[in-house]
């Protein structure tokens, strides 16, 4: 790849999701010294996805750590180094390997400022690599963003794309705050041009991404683009879909939603997760709270069925996509 | 206060050369209040040095005999009595440096107290007005975790800290024998080890996780561990406030000058229950018991300071009476400690700004305050 490794030459380039996640970590390392990277095979390799390639021969063995092969090991070290005044990112390897880490996660990391009454914070980032679509084994293709969002305590993002890649995960290691950082694993080869002068869009904000008047998608990480592609779709039939990334899910920012739906009277909730419990049951909770009286039909969610991950032979049928989001936008006028 | 045994010469103290029966256990007083030689730990302080360790004991053991007096009357939910532990936790306290950071589980009331904490401070959580509430970085004493292990992580993690801002100072990580199963632990011992973090693992092995003895945790004494990890490990008399101190002491100091990690396990005994909620006549005899008050840590500290004449009948009834008056002092302030009110408990959820906690505060304030005589 014919990618640049730095962005201070103040030109845009074309760059891809990993790429993004990889000049934005570079950005934060060079501009913060307490800024640390921990993770299973982050080093030498560059992460199995190579997002921190290069970063270790450039920042040290200090600064960019090869742990031993402990989830809970690396979120709960992380903590301490979080409190002896540190700024640790933390990867881990995949969706379905965070769960070792859950009890830390969720019972110190979340809890720990509260705890102290305020007199310690825990900016610690756990970058989790999530969603399917890419043929791969048990574990590897989960969407375990809601058991998180849930957590009070935690923020939990999720980017869409190259460009919210590169300035959301700088943004999110600069927050005071744990965040529960999200990557659309099966996007990371998408590619867009960045702007590295650019403004940064707020962190916690989410965003139309294409405007439109008849119904209003939302989602976020992986099915941004899906949903894109589906507004385009409808679009050739004659229905104009507006599309919201929320990129942010703890908190949630759903003024925009209830901006759009008081204009559509239709609400779709998208993501890759069970319907069940999902995300899109909150969003569908607030609209109806909020929006009652402009919603033409009720809030639809599209999701994945209240299942395990299946065999990666069957994930095209257990995963949204571009039909299955407009088959709910149908169903949605039908009312 | 802590030399080698090479430069222990002119002691004032009375040895005997009698080893324990445990060939690996290190004790340097034994239950009789004898000083005993060990080939690799000896201790040499003033009389006033002595003097206070024994201090500290007896003052810790009534601040936790408080405790569970004030649970017992209603003025708090539950405590977890340190009963029968505070040689291990006063010998390793006091083998501290203000530098050092401790990182304790819900029962290192006697720690806390050598790290100058304030004991009403360690009530809160169990009078149900926090979760803990302290500064921990105020006195280097994290707080109190309550989630089994979890702090070990936390510890060594603060150690690799420490080791890259280049800080002369030592972490010291409390667990149980209960712990030692967790995956935590051991997980800490592998990071503790591959980074060679300054970190002394140090086990109060009180023989009892609530109901469940030793031989439900281990099958190998527990110090012999750390080999596995690769760094030493030895059993301590955890009775014995001297050997601990000794003991934690070498431990801190090779952890702070480079040489990476070390498991002390203080071999002792939980003599009350596990907390008030527990009840020990349910699974264990009343014998072991009374095998292990021969041992009393504080007895023997009394023992030793009476046959050496450091300390006079005066002198023991003035700690007493020092320790009621610290109890009564804790106890005025504990009834006194007042209700959070409800609406705080949005105030220090996140650092920043955070939407969903000002809109609820705002409702739920608005719900709260709705209610008539409502504060």
């Amino acid at each position: 790849m014919a990618e640049s490794t730095n962005t201070k030459n103040g030109q845009t380039q074309q760059i891809s999701l990993g790429k993004g996640l990889n000049l934005g970590l570079r950005r934060a390392l060079e501009d913060d010294p307490k800024v640390l990277l921990m993770g299973e095979d982050i080093g030498k390799l560059g992460g199995v996805f190579r997002v921190t390639d290069g970063l270790q021969k450039d920042f040290g063995e200090g600064r960019v750590i090869d742990t031993p092969l402990a989830e809970s090991g690396i979120v709960g070290t992380a903590v301490g180094l979080a409190l002896s005044g540190y700024r640790p990112v933390v990867e881990i390897q995949f969706d379905g390997f965070v769960f070792p880490a859950f009890d830390q996660i969720v019972t110190q990391v979340a809890k720990m400022r509260a705890r102290a009454l305020g007199t310690v914070s825990m900016p610690i980032v756990i970058r989790i690599p999530f969603g399917g679509g890419i043929g791969a084994v048990e574990h590897h293709s989960e969407s375990p963003e809601a058991y998180f969002a849930m957590t009070a305590g935690l923020r939990v993002v999720a980017a869409s794309n190259p460009v919210d890649a590169y300035w959301m995960i700088q943004q999110a290691i600069a927050s005071d705050d744990p965040v529960v950082f999200f990557e659309p694993k099966r996007r990371y080869w998408d590619k867009a041009e960045l702007d590295p002068d650019a403004t940064p869009y707020p962190l916690y904000a989410s965003r139309v991404v294409r405007q439109g008047t008849d119904a209003t998608v939302v989602a976020y990480g992986p099915m941004v683009k899906t949903c894109l592609e589906a507004a385009a779709a409808a679009a050739d039939e004659g229905r104009s879909l507006e599309v919201i990334d929320l990129r942010t899910l703890n908190p949630l920012d759903l003024e925009p939603v209830y901006a759009s739906v008081r204009k559509t009277g239709r609400l779709i909730t998208v993501h890759e997760a069970s319907v069940f419990m999902g995300m899109g049951a909150e969003v569908a909770a607030k609209v109806t709270e909020k929006c009652f009286y402009s919603l033409e039909a009720p809030v639809l969610r599209v999701g994945a069925p209240h299942t395990p991950y299946p065999p990666s032979r069957v994930e095209e049928e257990f995963l949204p996509d571009l039909d299955r989001v407009l088959d709910a936008v149908d169903r949605a006028f039908a009312f | 206060m802590v030399t080698s045994r090479k430069g222990a010469g002119g002691k004032t103290a009375a040895k005997k050369k009698a080893g324990p029966k445990d060939p690996d256990l290190v004790q340097l007083l034994t239950p009789e209040g004898e000083l005993v030689e060990h080939p690799e730990y000896s201790i040499d302080l003033t009389p006033e040095e002595y003097r206070g360790l024994y201090r500290d004991m007896v003052l810790v053991r009534r601040i936790d005999a408080e405790g569970t007096a004030l649970q017992r009357q209603g003025e708090l939910g539950l405590w977890a009595p340190l009963l029968g532990q505070e040689a291990a936790q006063v010998g390793s306290g006091r083998a501290q440096t203000a530098e050092d950071y401790a990182f304790p589980t819900y029962r290192e009331h006697g720690v806390a107290w050598c790290r100058d904490v304030d004991p009403v401070n360690l009530l809160g959580m169990f009078r149900g007005v926090n979760n803990g509430g302290w500064d921990p970085n105020e006195k280097n004493f994290h707080l109190y975790t309550i989630v089994i292990g979890s702090q070990t992580l936390h510890a060594t993690g603060y150690a690799m800290g420490m080791q890259r801002d280049g800080r002369e100072a030592a972490v010291i990580a409390y667990f149980g024998d209960g712990a030692s199963s967790q995956g935590d632990v051991n997980e800490a011992f592998v990071f503790a080890s591959v980074n060679n973090a300054p970190v002394v693992f140090f086990c109060q092995n009180n023989q009892w996780a609530i109901s469940e003895p030793n031989e439900r945790q281990f099958r190998v004494p527990l110090y012999q561990r750390a080999a596995g990890f690769g760094f030493p490990g030895v059993r301590v008399d955890g009775n014995d406030v001297l050997a601990c101190l000794a003991v934690t002491k070498a431990a801190l100091e090779r952890a702070r000058t480079g040489n990476g990690p070390m498991l002390v396990e203080a071999f002792t005994y939980r003599m009350g229950a596990h907390t008030t909620s527990d009840d020990p006549t349910r699974y264990r005899d009343s014998d072991e018991l009374e095998e292990w008050k021969a041992k009393d840590p504080i007895l023997r500290m009394r023992a030793f300071l009476e046959k050496n004449g450091y300390a006079d009948e005066a002198y023991f009834k003035d700690v007493d009476a020092e320790a009621d008056t610290v109890a009564a002092d804790i106890r005025h302030r504990c009834v006194t400690m007042p209700d959070p009110q409800p609406i705080s408990i949005f105030d220090h959820v996140y650092a920043e700004p955070h939407p969903l906690m000002d809109e609820e505060r705002a409702e739920y304030g608005a719900y709260w305050e709705s209610f008539e005589g409502a504060h």
